[in-house]
Order: C-alpha cells, then sequence, then structure tokens
C-alpha cells in the first residue's frame, strides 16, 4: 500500500502528490511532420488514448518542485504508484 | 408540565450544572451532558420542526447523528447554522435555537395544507408539475417551491468565526469511540505506534453510554470513563472528541471535522469554531457503529414515534422519560431491552409487539409486567399532534391501544459512510438481513457493530484483534489483548420491510417526505435502479443522507421488482459522510486569503496615486489612475488614451510573462514551438510571436527577442506566464531531450514598463541619459537591447502594443518602484501620465492588436488574418493538425473591426451578429463580437469580433444583438485596424 499518494521524484526523493500536476498518459513519440500520413499520425497523436483500467504510464510536471517532466507508472484501480523515471529520460 | 420528564435520578447529565436556554423564543433549562434534544424532551417539547413537502408536525425521532427529523436552526444573526441536529448539539448556556420549515408558526403551519394535496407532491413532481411553462418558473413555480418545501435559512451576514485545516499522520487511526473502537484504541495505546482516535459524540463510549450493560463487572458508562481517562493520558494517542470522519480518500487519506467550539455560545479570542482534519493513516480501524432501521406503517412520521434505541438513550444517559406510557413494535430483541430499561426507569409499558411469532423465552422475561402481542404488528398512529395510541393487528383482529411513545425497533444496519467512498460496495448478508463494510484491502479493517458483530463482547473482541492485527502488520509488539468479561445480549431479529395493513401515510424517508407509495410510483414509471429511484423521489437526498430509510427502500424495490436486495445494491456513498459546512472547507483561505495576490513593485506606488485594480490570473493589475472631478470611468480612461496618443503614457507591463531561453540549439527549439520563423531574427531585434496548441489552435502570443546568438528572452500574455513555461518544459523535456536548451522563467525578476506615444523617445532620453543613444538609427522599431543604468542590467525594446511610438523598459524588480517615480518627476513637462489596463485595452482595440478575448482557445492564425505568419519552411508545434481543412475554411468567424452606426450607444463584448431584419434565432447567428471600447479618437463605440467571411464583408451592415444585456445595435464591418493602419506612428 502507498500510505498517503507519494511520487519519488529521480530529482527531489519522495514528495506529496499535491506537488506535482498530472498532464495525461504517456504517448508514442510526436509524429514527424513530413511523413506522408502526417495528419491520421498527428490525429491519433493530439486525440487518441487507451483510458487503461489497470498500470498505466503518465506525465506528472513537479510543478511545485525541480519542476522536472516525469513519466509516472501508476495503477488507475488503486492509485498505486510503482515506478517514477525522468521523461526526458524514457524511451 | 415542562419539568415533567426528567427522571428524578439516573443519567449520565450532571444536575449540579444547569444550562439556560431558548428555543422558539421561549425559555428552558437543562443539565451539562445534555443535548439539545433531551434537554426538551425532558420539558415535554414533542413538536420538532415542519416535513420537507408536507409540513406534517415532526418529533424527535432519534438521540443520534442520523436524526431526519428535529432540525433546527443554531444561534442566531451572522452565527446562524440551519440543518442542525437536535440531538447532536451539546446543551450550553444561552443556546438560540429556532425551528425551522414552518410558516408562520411552528404549531399553526399554513403550508400544512400541502398534505391535502399529496399527490401533487408524489415523487417526481417537480419533473411534471413544473414542466410548462417555463416562462412561470421564475415568477411562480421557484419562488413557491423554495417557500413550500425547504429546510432552514442561512445566516444573515457573513461568518464572523474562524475556520482551520490541520494535517496529521498517524500509523494506526481509529474512527468510532464506541466498544469496538475504544478496544482497538486501548491496544494501541500500550505500544509504541501512533495512533489517532476520533469520536463525533462529546463523551467517549458510544453506545455503552446508553445501555444498561457491564464490562468487567461495572457499569459499561463507568468503565467507558476509565477508559477515557487511560486513553487521554497515552502520550503516543491523540483523542479528537466531538470529531466526525467525512470522507476517506486514496492512500488512507481521511477528511474528519473537530467542532471545536460549537458547544460554546462563542468561540473564545482565536479559538476556531470548527477544524477541517487531513489524516494520513497507515492504518484504519472503522468502527462506525450501525443505526437501527425505522419501519415502515401509518403514521410513522408522528411525533412520539422514535427509536427503540434512541428511547433507551434518553432513559438511560439523559434521564429522561420520553413519554407516560410506552408501547414497543419491534422485530428484534433489541425492542424488549427498551421495555425493560423503560420498566426499570418506572415507566409504564403499553405493550411489546412483536412482528415475529416465535421469541426466545429468555428474551420475553425483558417484557416483565408489559403485555406481549407476538406476531403482532402496528398498522397505524392514532393522534393528529402527536402519538396517542396505536392501532395493532394481532391474529387477524385490529384493535387500538392508548401510547403516548411508540418505541420502534427495525434491526440494525451498519454505517458504512466513509468506508465506501471510494467506490467499494458494501456486502449483503442475510443473517442480519443489512449491508455490512465491505473489505476495502489490508489497511483498513472494520470491526464491531459496523461489521455486523452486534453483541458487546463481540464488539470488544474484534475492536481489540482488529487493533492487534493492524499493528503486527505495521511492525509494532502487542499485549495479548485483555479479555474483558461482559453481560449477555442477545441480537436477534428477523426483517419486516413493510407492513401491508396501513391505513394512513407510511414514510420511508422521514426528512424527504417519501412514502412507500412514492417508491410505488416510481418503479411503476420504470425507475427500477436505486440510483434511479433516489434521483426521481429524492428519497435519501436530505441531509441525514437516508441514514435510517434506506435499506428500507432497497427492501420495497427488491419486493416491487422481483428481486433480492443484495441485487439491487446500495447507491453509491460520496463524501461527505455528515453535513459540512462551507466554512470549514474553506478555512482560512477566505477574503484576501483566497487566493495568493501578486503585486508588482510599482504597485504600492499605483495605489499612491489612487488606481483602481484588475485581477488578471493571480496579478493584480493598475485598471486606472481616476483623478478628482473625473465623472465616471469612461472619462478616466479616455484621458489616458489620449495621453498616449498626443504625449505620453508609461504602463506596467511587469505581469507580462518573460521566460529566459539559452542554449546551443535555442533557436531550434524556438523555431519548433513557435508558427513564425525565429532563426531569420537578427541579434538585437524582437519579433511578435504566436505558439499554437498541437491542435492547430492558436495558444498564446507574445514577443520573441533576441539578446545574443543562443540566448532568447520571450514574452507571453500575463494570464498564460505558467502554463506557457510548463508547455515549454514538455516540449524540451518530452518531445525534444536531445536539444540543449536552458528555460528559465524570469518574470518575478524583472519589472518592465511600457512607454508610450509621440514624446516617450523623450522622456526615455531624459531617463537613460546621454551615455545610451535612443534615436532611430539606434533604436528602430522592434529593436531589443541590453544595457546598463544605474549600474544595474536593464533592457529596453522598442515594441508597440498602442501603436504609438513605444518603448518598453525592464529594470530589476527591486528598482521598479524607483523608476516609476523618476519616469513622472523628469516627465511631468512632457505631460507623462500613468495609463492602467482598460486603456491599455482602448489603445490595442484601435489597432486591432489581439487579447485574451481573441486568443479564447478556439481561434486559428487563419481566423485571425495571420496565417501568413506561419513559416512554410519549418514544422512546428500545431502546424500539422492547423491545416486541416475545416480549421481554414473562410466561412469561420474571422476577425474584423465593427464601427457603431450610432456612434455613441454602447456596444458589448459577447454580442451576437444577426443579418439586419433577421430574427434572432441561434442558427442565424454569424459569429460575435469579442472586444469593445470607447475610441476617444474616433467618437465612437467600436469593436472587434469574429464573423464569416468578414474579410470580405467590410462595408457590410449587421447587428449585434445581445439577449443578455438587452441591446440590439447596428454596426458597419471594417478593417480591424481602426487607426493609422500605415503603421507610420509606430516607427515615427
Amino acid at each position: 500500500m502507498n500510505p498517503e499518494m507519494l511520487i519519488h521524484c529521480p530529482y527531489c526523493g519522495v514528495r506529496n502528490r499535491l506537488e506535482f500536476t498530472v498532464r495525461g498518459e504517456l504517448r508514442p513519440s510526436r509524429p514527424c511532420a513530413g511523413a506522408p500520413d502526417a495528419a491520421r499520425q498527428f490525429e491519433a497523436f493530439v486525440y487518441d488514448r487507451e483510458n487503461v483500467a489497470g498500470s498505466t504510464r503518465e506525465y506528472w510536471h513537479h510543478s511545485a518542485g525541480c519542476r522536472s517532466w516525469l513519466v509516472v507508472t501508476r495503477d488507475t484501480l488503486t492509485h498505486d504508484v510503482t515506478a517514477v523515471a525522468l521523461a526526458g529520460e524514457t524511451p | 408540565m415542562s419539568r415533567g420528564f426528567r427522571l428524578p435520578a439516573g443519567g449520565l447529565v450532571d444536575r449540579s450544572q444547569p444550562r439556560a436556554f431558548t428555543f422558539d423564543g421561549r425559555a428552558y433549562n437543562g443539565f451539562g451532558g445534555d443535548t439539545l434534544a433531551s434537554a426538551l424532551l425532558a420539558s415535554g417539547v414533542r413538536l420538532f420542526g415542519r416535513s420537507f413537502k408536507y409540513h406534517r408536525r415532526r418529533g424527535l425521532l432519534t438521540a443520534g447523528p442520523e436524526e431526519p427529523n428535529a432540525l433546527v436552526e443554531l444561534r442566531c444573526g451572522a452565527r446562524r447554522e440551519p440543518n442542525t441536529r437536535a440531538t447532536t448539539i451539546e446543551l450550553f448556556d444561552g443556546l438560540e435555537a429556532c425551528s425551522q420549515n414552518r410558516w408562520p408558526s411552528l404549531r399553526f403551519d399554513l403550508l400544512s395544507v400541502n398534505s391535502l394535496f399529496g399527490s401533487l407532491f408524489a415523487a417526481g413532481f417537480y419533473y411534471k408539475t413544473f414542466m410548462w411553462p417555463g416562462a412561470l418558473w421564475e415568477l411562480l413555480y421557484e419562488p413557491f417551491i423554495r417557500r413550500a418545501a425547504g429546510l432552514g435559512r442561512i445566516a444573515d451576514g457573513a461568518d464572523p468565526d474562524r475556520y482551520e485545516r490541520a494535517h496529521a499522520f498517524c500509523d494506526l487511526l481509529v474512527i468510532g469511540g464506541g466498544p469496538a473502537g475504544i478496544a482497538a484504541a486501548l491496544v494501541a495505546a500500550r505500544t509504541k505506534a501512533r495512533v489517532i482516535l476520533c469520536d463525533e459524540d462529546f463523551a467517549l463510549g458510544g453506545r455503552l453510554l446508553s445501555e444498561r450493560l457491564e464490562i468487567d463487572g461495572m457499569p459499561a458508562a463507568q468503565w467507558a470513563a476509565a477508559a477515557s481517562a487511560e486513553l487521554a493520558s497515552a502520550s503516543n494517542l491523540t483523542f479528537l472528541a466531538r470529531t466526525q470522519g467525512v470522507g476517506s480518500y486514496d492512500g488512507g487519506v481521511y477528511g474528519a471535522l473537530e467542532r471545536v467550539a460549537d458547544h460554546v455560545a462563542q468561540p473564545r479570542r482565536g479559538q476556531c469554531r470548527q477544524r477541517l482534519w487531513r489524516i494520513t493513516a497507515r492504518r484504519t480501524i472503522y468502527a462506525g457503529g450501525a443505526i437501527e432501521r425505522q419501519l415502515v406503517f401509518g403514521g410513522n412520521d408522528r411525533p412520539g414515534v422514535m427509536m427503540a434505541a434512541g428511547v433507551r438513550t434518553y432513559v438511560n444517559r439523559f434521564g429522561v422519560a420520553p413519554g407516560r406510557n410506552v408501547a414497543v413494535f419491534t422485530t428484534t430483541d433489541d425492542g424488549w431491552k427498551t421495555a425493560a430499561d423503560l420498566a426499570q426507569a418506572g415507566i409504564a409499558v403499553a405493550a411489546v409487539i412483536d412482528a415475529r411469532k416465535d421469541v426466545d423465552p429468555v428474551v420475553q422475561v425483558l417484557a416483565g409486567r408489559a403485555p406481549i402481542y407476538r406476531g403482532a404488528q402496528v398498522a397505524d398512529v392514532r393522534g393528529a399532534g402527536s402519538v396517542t395510541g396505536v392501532d395493532v393487528i394481532h391474529e387477524g383482529r385490529r384493535f387500538a391501544m392508548p401510547a403516548d411513545v411508540l418505541a420502534v425497533s427495525g434491526g440494525w444496519s451498519p454505517q458504512l459512510g466513509p468506508l465506501t467512498h471510494r467506490g467499494h460496495r458494501p456486502q449483503w448478508r442475510d443473517d442480519l438481513a443489512s449491508f455490512v463494510a465491505p473489505s476495502t484491502g489490508p489497511d483498513v479493517l472494520v470491526a464491531g457493530a459496523a461489521a455486523g458483530s452486534f453483541g458487546l463482547a463481540d464488539c470488544l473482541r474484534e475492536g481489540a484483534q482488529m487493533s492487534v492485527r493492524a499493528l503486527a502488520d505495521l511492525g509494532f509488539a502487542t499485549a495479548a489483548p485483555a479479555a474483558w468479561s461482559t453481560s449477555d445480549e442477545s441480537c436477534g431479529l428477523r426483517p419486516l420491510w413493510r407492513v401491508q395493513a396501513a391505513r394512513t401515510k407510511a414514510f420511508v424517508d422521514l426528512q424527504h417526505d417519501v412514502t412507500d407509495r412514492d417508491i410505488e410510483l416510481s418503479v411503476s414509471e420504470g425507475f427500477r435502479s436505486s440510483e434511479h429511484l433516489k434521483r426521481y423521489t429524492t428519497l435519501g437526498m436530505g441531509t441525514d443522507q437516508g441514514k435510517s430509510s434506506q435499506l428500507n427502500a432497497l427492501a420495497s424495490l427488491a419486493q416491487l421488482t422481483g428481486r433480492t436486495i443484495a441485487e439491487i445494491g446500495t447507491p453509491m456513498a460520496r463524501p461527505p459522510h455528515q453535513p459540512l459546512a462551507i466554512g470549514a472547507l474553506a478555512g482560512r483561505r477566505v477574503g484576501a486569503r483566497y487566493r495568493p495576490c501578486r503585486r508588482t513593485a510599482g504597485h504600492d506606488w499605483a495605489v499612491s496615486k489612487g488606481a483602481t485594480f484588475v485581477d488578471v490570473g493571480l496579478w493584480r493589475r493598475p485598471q486606472m489612475f481616476p483623478r478628482p472631478g473625473e465623472r465616471d470611468w469612461q472619462e478616466t480612461v479616455s484621458r489616458e488614451v489620449r495621453a498616449v496618443r498626443t504625449d505620453v503614457g508609461v504602463c506596467d507591463v511587469s505581469m507580462l510573462g518573460k521566460i529566459d531561453v539559452q542554449g546551443r540549439d535555442a533557436v531550434v527549439f524556438l523555431d519548433r514551438v513557435y508558427a513564425n520563423s525565429v532563426a531569420t531574427l537578427p541579434v538585437g531585434r524582437s519579433r511578435y510571436g504566436v505558439m499554437l496548441r498541437e491542435d492547430g489552435i492558436v495558444f498564446d502570443d507574445g514577443t520573441i527577442a533576441r539578446l545574443a546568438d543562443e540566448r532568447f528572452l520571450l514574452s507571453t500574455t500575463s494570464a498564460n506566464g505558467e502554463r506557457v513555461m510548463q508547455h515549454l518544459e514538455f516540449c524540451a523535456e518530452v518531445h525534444w531531450p536531445e536539444l540543449d536548451v536552458q528555460l528559465t522563467p524570469v518574470t518575478e525578476q524583472w519589472s518592465q514598463y511600457a512607454i508610450a506615444g509621440p514624446r516617450s523617445r523623450e522622456l526615455l532620453a531624459r531617463v537613460l541619459g546621454p551615455a545610451v543613444d535612443v534615436s532611430d538609427a539606434v533604436m528602430p522599431r522592434m529593436c531589443a537591447r541590453e544595457l546598463t543604468f544605474e549600474d544595474a542590467p536593464a533592457r529596453l525594446m522598442r515594441i508597440s502594443f498602442s501603436g504609438e511610438r513605444a518603448f518598453e523598459l525592464a529594470v530589476p524588480a527591486s528598482r521598479g518602484k524607483e523608476l516609476l517615480r523618476r519616469l513622472f518627476a523628469i516627465g511631468a513637462d512632457l505631460g507623462a501620465t500613468p495609463y492602467g489596463s482598460e486603456a491599455l485595452s482602448v489603445l490595442r482595440i484601435e489597432k486591432g492588436f489581439l487579447g485574451g478575448a481573441e486568443l479564447n482557445g478556439q481561434t486559428t492564425l487563419s481566423d485571425l488574418g495571420l496565417a501568413a505568419l506561419m513559416s512554410k519552411e519549418k514544422d512546428f508545434i500545431g502546424r500539422v493538425m492547423a491545416q486541416r481543412p475545416a480549421l481554414a475554411d473562410s466561412s469561420r468567424p474571422q476577425l474584423a473591426g465593427f464601427r457603431a452606426l450610432e456612434p455613441h450607444r454602447p456596444l458589448s463584448a459577447g454580442a451576437h451578429f444577426l443579418p439586419v431584419g433577421a430574427r434572432p434565432a441561434s442558427e442565424r447567428a454569424e459569429g460575435y463580437m469579442t472586444s469593445v471600447a470607447w475610441s476617444p479618437d474616433l467618437g465612437s463605440w467600436i469593436g472587434l469580433g469574429l464573423i464569416r467571411h468578414g474579410r470580405a464583408r467590410w462595408g457590410e451592415v449587421v447587428r449585434a444583438w445581445d439577449g443578455l444585456r438587452g441591446t440590439d445595435l447596428r454596426v458597419q464591418i471594417c478593417s480591424p485596424v481602426f487607426i493609422d493602419p500605415e503603421g507610420a506612428r509606430a516607427r515615427g
């Protein structure tokens, strides 16, 4: 059990979730504008979401901390946070 | 008469502590340890209020927080609190309370005629009756409903009291101070764990205070007092009395409301009235107890019909006789205990009427000498004002029996409230005919009656066991829990959901006046789900949230739809579990503390010049600088505008977002986030820039200044500074982590002032002195320079948001106020005039520059006439999506100017554009006005707006129709640039 929803920021350590702002689920990397089907790819990139019931990866911003963008692995059913990584270092 | 109901001895009230109070203006007396309810009952008061819809007389039903009837307004004036439950109000000296929902008086209520029109108020009556015509809603229906059906009145003024928020952390949280909660707390108090125990009552013990039970050979109340003393002395345990759990949230977070000073006339100096706790617990033991259920029979809402356990509480805890001759109607063994307790207190028991045929002989003994009717039911209650007798049906015979109180016991419903807030559904248990608390995972353990263990011995044992288990789980060593010896209790029951033989109105939800017939009606109309039933009949939607009524309703629904109660399930429960004052939620965040306020360095200076202010985001921004003798705001703003157009004005623009961007890849990065080109911007120059959202809609605009090869300063709109920063950080870290770019928000580090007008260069030259050349040759339009001013870094940009020759000078925030003073001291003879956001807005509208109303999250660059600005040479955020055909369609509303044909009649932002002569209808709307201003230069009201094919329609006349403000004006479409369309002034 995760007592209180805590997020282990790679820079700042274990912090209360109230310091963070959630943006939404992790997306594949931004499509290339020059691709022949760029319009379709961007449409999927902007609008499609998995909306998983269970473990999902999301972007969180440590907005009241180091201001890093993080990728947080969270269970949407239990709100358990199982992994946190810097977004820039997430493949 | 008025003193006749206090028993000569007994109870836990302190008879040496008299308490004087008033109810509906009449003086009464009670004792310390009384509740308002017990003191009034002791004084012979039966009538506590009028019911919600029918205005029926209502008395006390219970002795606890589940009370649906006895709602009163507590205190008066600004401290008046409506809908407080008389059963939970701890009596204090000088208490003032009033009955509510009666007009003109409690005894004589004109609106009780509502009862005669019962069919009018049946289930769904709001939906059916007040459908048509819609225009009558405001005139007739709403005022009527508000007067006829309603609860108390809110306070007369702003709440004078203070409320606090508090945070706490513990290993073990125990919710509930009854036998199970006490047992759990005692075990935990003897360890090193950090423990919080909260109980909503003012005395610890729960049911132990109300029953003639024994623990370890002593009366239960005495045992509770000893336990309370032990817990109070434990240094690792915090006992929060008068504290109710209001909600449970993810991660072991609980909300609890502590009534710090509700039991005194007013809080002491510096004391808060209530404190809202946010408790984070590693483990929780929930011991919230159970609530006794009402039975559904005719007239079950009459004053004098009371819950059997409540009757025991009044007798045993408060030393009050609820009546002189009490009949008991029960389907449980509990009812018989009430008969025994009444007899023990010397109160006559008219009869024990048990719906069950087979009752344990040991239990039957409890009735003493009172007549017993087994397999019998009470069908109806007699008495117009309050109970005078009951109609009993026994062995096919219906007969009347005199009684002044009917004690009812329909079984127990475990209290689940906060436990189900996280979506867990309660579980049905056939043997208890009840839903019990669900298992919500290892962090929450349920003990005692909430878990369906109703006997005292079980409660104590379970409380202790759960505590041991939770603590062991956390690694705390516990001693073997004490085995407490207790008196025996019998808890048998068989449910009786509805008395079919009832001839008069039988209520399911007393607070919202929902009868068994309403449930039938709503089922016959197709509402078969408990959630639909709830919304259609409003059952369980009162301030008591149907705590005592819900299961009877579900049982009726089950029976009517041929399903089991388990299949139907309970409606979803949401926080708060008990009514909560908004003030408690707000805490200290009221008035000036409602939200943070950001002030610029020049704030005090602006105040000293008589400025008025406006909030933009969190910024407090000078709005205008009125001078004595000016008639209205328009005169002030027009003067400020003219000053800028003819001489020079100075405006604080420090609140514009400022972001410093550096790095080897700064140019590449900015080219990807701005729609326009950045690579072509030379060092020392600035340029207007627009960012799009990835979906192609305009996000924000501002300026980009290139201070060095790899160093830029961006400005954003005042409201979007933080959002743009977050967006850029996302782009840098998520989209393109490979780019070398550093982003720093510097909004608050710099004070920045717009110096605008034909004489701005002169003023600037005077301030900066001969060392800085501000001539056109050195400082052309869009020039951006760093310089040293008074031994500190400064920045100077020649940019204009007014259309005049204009500069923006930025200095470190610590120097801002001094610079302002200098500017006006040195520029007095030039006519230097401070101007605020209103004049700024007029100036930009006259020039067709965009503001928040145009960049409203719905417009594209092509809507705004800026399509040419989009670079075709590069990719950038929003480029692909902006090309979607529908977004570039010229039939989308496009930016245009609008000039009033009657120049002096004010235009309004938000007005819809309609063809002249067309009837106002949404399908005819062609767009809307976004910004309007009185232009002193043009002597006319002008506006910017978005209208279909706008750029191709200059010269055409349309209507600006505003249904909200009731205006309908003709306007001529024109260029959005009203003044100096060639831009000569800004260059000159």
